[in-house]
């Protein structure tokens, strides 16, 4: 009942919001071709390739949105400091948002709902991450010591300030990605995850191997000519190893869950790398593309975001879309099964497993997801068809960004295609047992 | 990409220093800047006895321009320009007092001043006199050109199919040799028939804006940097909406050149089965027309014959040549009206050049299909035209070795390498409403090179 509900809502709600396009730059294993391009620079080329293809120099969008998960405090206004940089209209407003590597997709979230409720006619969604030019925090004993001789009147109380600094004091604080509640990496976490599913080897080396393959073949067919524009001299992900096999990925040694008692199966090659990168989604109201003779890919249909208790519960960290997606199916009317698309992200290639074990699992779903039995089968020659985060690299904000784009233009495809209407939906797992998934469908 | 000897000679010291030592000073081109006037100074029209009815006509069109318009060769004024009216001429003999007076005033033409002459096509069926009268021109415009000093160019404007002097085209093609745009194009005589029905203007060849492709969509290859983003930034000053071409590993720049010029990037690779239809479709559906499209995505793979591998001879004809053949068929079918398409060809294609069969290959078949294309776009009113440039200064020539690439900027007349706005002007200019009547000709923007025609 409250399905069907929520269902009307859906049809006689809130008008549209529509992907248009998407435009990202090639994403970078950390420390190579843009180990010194900051956060801004990687989103303002992002604005500005998406600019450039859509013709919109000049134009007043509704707001840019986006963020990064690594940011330096002085990139308080990074997203619109990046439009002010752009050929976007300078009265273009922005606002930074951040929920980890959701980021990408909850920006897309929140303009395409200001979108349907009337409140804009355009934005940009997008994100951006750098872990090359990664802001450096000094140790808590400088920090203060520094603050306090800012705040000190006299020079003698500077001095005395200052003179509280101890050798030990100037070792600076890399920045870390650890839960900060569990002091657990995210790769420790999903370890813990992953041997509760029983997920195998060589099961996560098949996902890393089809990311590769997927990604280049979707690169070699010109897939990416209107979504990715070059950056830096870079003109693909840098990442992708198109040669790779299952040998190679087999011969790779575990680096995360090596303290665990079941063996350790999760490498460098079945776990996203360190990279950087930015991506950026152009959205509008069907009325807002048409007037500007812009294509449409899809319609963002619904979004659902959740969280889990990895902390004081038993649900490993990166499993929230795992009940999001039938909370955001069952308002929606829709099951597993209605999709021509899946995108799950892989932060993991067992992040995937994981995820499609869960739904399968008819305990887990009366017992964790309250339903009446197994959520229900995914078939995987639909998931990830032109790769994921495995090949593609991860620059945690960028990546909904990347995903949105693709899935738009994937329905887009279909649709074309077959003649009948697509649908995709996308999963993004994040840190702090967050999670954001939505569904695209074609127009 | 900065030729620092024109600079050196042309300023300071070193400028007082090489006059001094009589060293060659090539000029310092003037180039089109909105606003500006079209010639130097005053214009003197003279004609032999029986093209004195065209020349009044021309004259009274200078007029119309607020040009300083003389009738008589005086030497007490630094003359802007010559314009040398011979259309009537038919006989050896009748050009020769107008020649005269033209020569009378060059020791006062003006740095940057300009000979044109206007004069008619050789046809089949001309008596031999007359045949001998019409080539005559060639040669001696072509002379004169080289004698000319300080950035001062001589073209001619020739007429064919019984074309009047006073259609739009003869007077839009004047009106490009006399003025900036051409400042690189020397020693050429361009084909003009008459301007087909149905094309706007009449008895105004610039249009009363300065931006003549104002509501036109012009698609530009190749438009990621260097001439090619000079095309598309002198066809966005003309008023067009331009989409910007360029292969996807070219993306980077491609942007900055949209984004510089308000159009749109599309990322493609031209050798793609499908380009032309894509071209077409993105024009279409995103800017709603298709009026120009500018094939000037080139490359070269340079070796002599004997080296040649089969992926550089086949690179270069495929992007060069099979490309915009390709690209051409789809257009044609597409039966869109005056649509005008200019072709980069190159004077390499023209003269040949060791080291590029390939490219020279490919060059001078864009020749080839540009006159073959002519014919099937003038159905519709449209053109098709090439540009063949000589040496511009770019990133590529700036890779030239130091003393080839200093002795091939100095054997043209005017001693320099052109910049890549040159080309791009011709280019508008070959795209716009005055150049209606110009169709399957070739336009070399070389500062007058030595070699070929």
């Amino acid at each position: 009942m409250a399905s069907r509900q929520s269902r009307a809502a859906a049809t006689n709600g809130p008008r549209d919001a529509v992907v248009v396009g998407g435009n990202r730059i090639p994403f970078s294993r950390a420390g190579k071709k843009y180990a010194d391009a900051s956060n801004q620079e990687m989103f303002t080329a992002a604005l500005e390739g998406l600019v450039a293809r859509y013709g919109l120099q000049g134009e007043r969008l509704g707001e840019v949105v986006g963020g990064a998960v690594l940011k330096h405090s002085r990139d308080f206004n990074l997203v619109r400091e990046s439009v002010l940089g752009s050929s976007l209209s300078p009265a273009t407003p922005a606002y930074d948002l951040q929920q980890a590597c959701a980021t990408g997709l909850e920006a897309t979230i929140g303009v395409a709902n200001k979108i349907r409720l009337g409140q804009i006619e355009s934005g940009v969604a997008g994100g951006t991450d750098t872990v090359s030019d990664a802001p450096i925090a000094v140790g808590e004993g400088l920090r203060r010591a520094l603050l306090d001789a800012q705040h000190a009147k006299t020079w003698q109380a500077r001095a005395k300030a200052l003179a509280q600094i101890r050798p030990g004091d100037l070792k600076p604080l890399t920045p870390a990605t650890d839960e900060p509640r569990t002091g657990l990496s995210m790769g420790e976490h999903q370890a813990i995850t992953t041997a509760r599913w029983g997920i195998t080897r060589e099961a996560q080396d098949e996902i890393a191997l089809a990311s590769h393959q997927h990604l280049a073949a979707a690169w070699e067919s010109g897939f990416f000519d209107d979504l990715v524009t070059p950056f830096r001299g870079l003109t693909r992900d840098d990442n992708m190893r198109p040669d790779t096999s299952a040998e190679k990925l087999a011969g790779l040694k575990p680096v995360f869950g090596r303290s665990l008692e079941t063996p350790a199966t999760m490498t460098a090659g079945n776990s996203t790398p360190l990279t950087d990168g930015a991506s950026t989604v152009l959205l509008g109201s069907r009325e807002w593309a048409e007037s500007h003779d812009l294509p449409v890919l899809a319609r963002v249909v619904d979004a659902e975001t959740a969280a889990v208790d990895f902390v004081h519960g038993h649900e490993g960290l990166l499993m929230a879309p795992v009940h999001a997606v039938p909370r955001l199916l069952a308002r929606n009317g829709l099951t597993l099964d209605d999709f021509d698309f899946y995108e799950i992200h892989e932060a993991f290639a067992s992040t995937v497993l994981t995820t499609l074990a869960a739904w399968e699992d008819v305990d887990y779903g009366k017992n964790e997801l309250g339903l009446s039995g197994a959520f229900g089968s995914v078939d995987r020659a639909k998931v990830n068809v032109n790769g994921s985060s495995l090949a593609a690299g991860h620059p945690f904000a960028a990546t909904g960004g990347r995903i949105v784009a693709t899935a738009a233009k994937l329905v887009a495809e279909k649709a074309a295609e077959t003649g009948r209407p697509a649908r995709a939906l996308v999963s993004v797992c994040a840190a702090g047992g967050l999670g954001a998934t939505a569904v695209l469908e074609s127009v | 990409m900065t030729d620092r000897y024109t600079k050196a000679v042309n300023s300071g010291f070193t400028q007082t220093l090489a006059k001094k030592l009589g060293l060659p000073r090539p000029a310092v081109l003037r180039r089109y800047r909105a606003g500006d006037s079209l010639t130097v100074g005053p214009v003197l029209v003279v004609s032999d006895g029986a093209s004195k009815a065209d020349a009044d006509a021309i004259a009274q069109t200078l007029l119309g321009w607020d040009l300083d318009v003389r009738r008589e060769p005086t030497d007490d004024v630094r003359w802007g320009a010559v314009v040398l009216v011979l259309t009537e001429a038919t006989a050896p003999t009748d050009a020769s007092e107008a020649v005269l007076a033209t020569g009378s005033v060059l020791r006062r033409l003006a740095g940057n001043g300009r000979v044109v002459t206007v004069s008619r096509a050789p046809a089949d069926g001309d008596s031999p006199a007359l045949s001998a009268t019409r080539h005559g021109v060639d040669g001696f415009l072509r002379s004169v050109a080289k004698e000319l000093r300080g950035g001062a160019t001589g073209n001619g404007v020739v007429l064919t199919d019984d074309v009047a002097v006073d259609d739009p085209s003869v007077l839009g093609t004047l009106r490009f040799f006399l003025g900036a745009k051409s400042a690189y194009v020397d020693g050429q005589l361009l084909r003009v028939g008459p301007t087909a029905d149905g094309v706007p203007a009449a008895d105004a060849p610039e249009p009363a804006t300065d931006r003549p492709l104002t509501g036109q969509v012009a698609v530009v290859t190749g438009a990621a940097r260097g001439i090619g983003a000079a095309i598309a930034r002198t066809l966005h000053r003309d008023g067009a909406t331009v989409v910007c071409v360029d292969v996807p590993a070219a993306g980077e720049a491609l942007a900055a050149t949209a984004n510089a010029v308000g159009g749109t990037a599309l990322q493609l690779d031209v050798t793609a089965e499908d380009a032309g239809e894509r071209i077409l479709a993105h024009a279409r559906e995103r800017h709603g027309r298709l009026d120009v499209v500018v094939h000037n995505a080139g490359i070269t793979r340079d070796k002599l014959l004997a080296n040649m591998k089969p992926g550089q001879w086949d690179a270069v004809i495929a992007v060069n040549l099979a490309a915009q053949l390709r690209i051409n068929a789809a257009l044609l079918e597409a039966g869109l009206e005056g649509l005008r398409i200019v072709s980069l060809a190159s004077t390499s294609g023209i003269a040949g050049n060791k080291g590029q069969t390939n490219y020279a290959f490919s060059k001078a078949g864009v020749i080839g299909h540009t006159r073959a294309t002519a014919g099937l776009l003038a159905a519709r009113g449209g053109t098709a035209n090439a540009v063949a440039p000589g040496f511009i200064e770019t990133e590529m020539t700036s890779r030239i070795p130091f003393a080839t690439r200093e002795v091939a900027r100095r054997i043209p007349s005017l001693a320099q390498g052109g910049q890549p706005v040159d080309v791009a002007e011709a280019i508008a200019f070959l795209a716009s409403p005055a150049a209606a009547g110009v169709n399957g000709q070739v336009l070399r923007v070389c500062g007058q090179h030595l070699v070929g025609q």
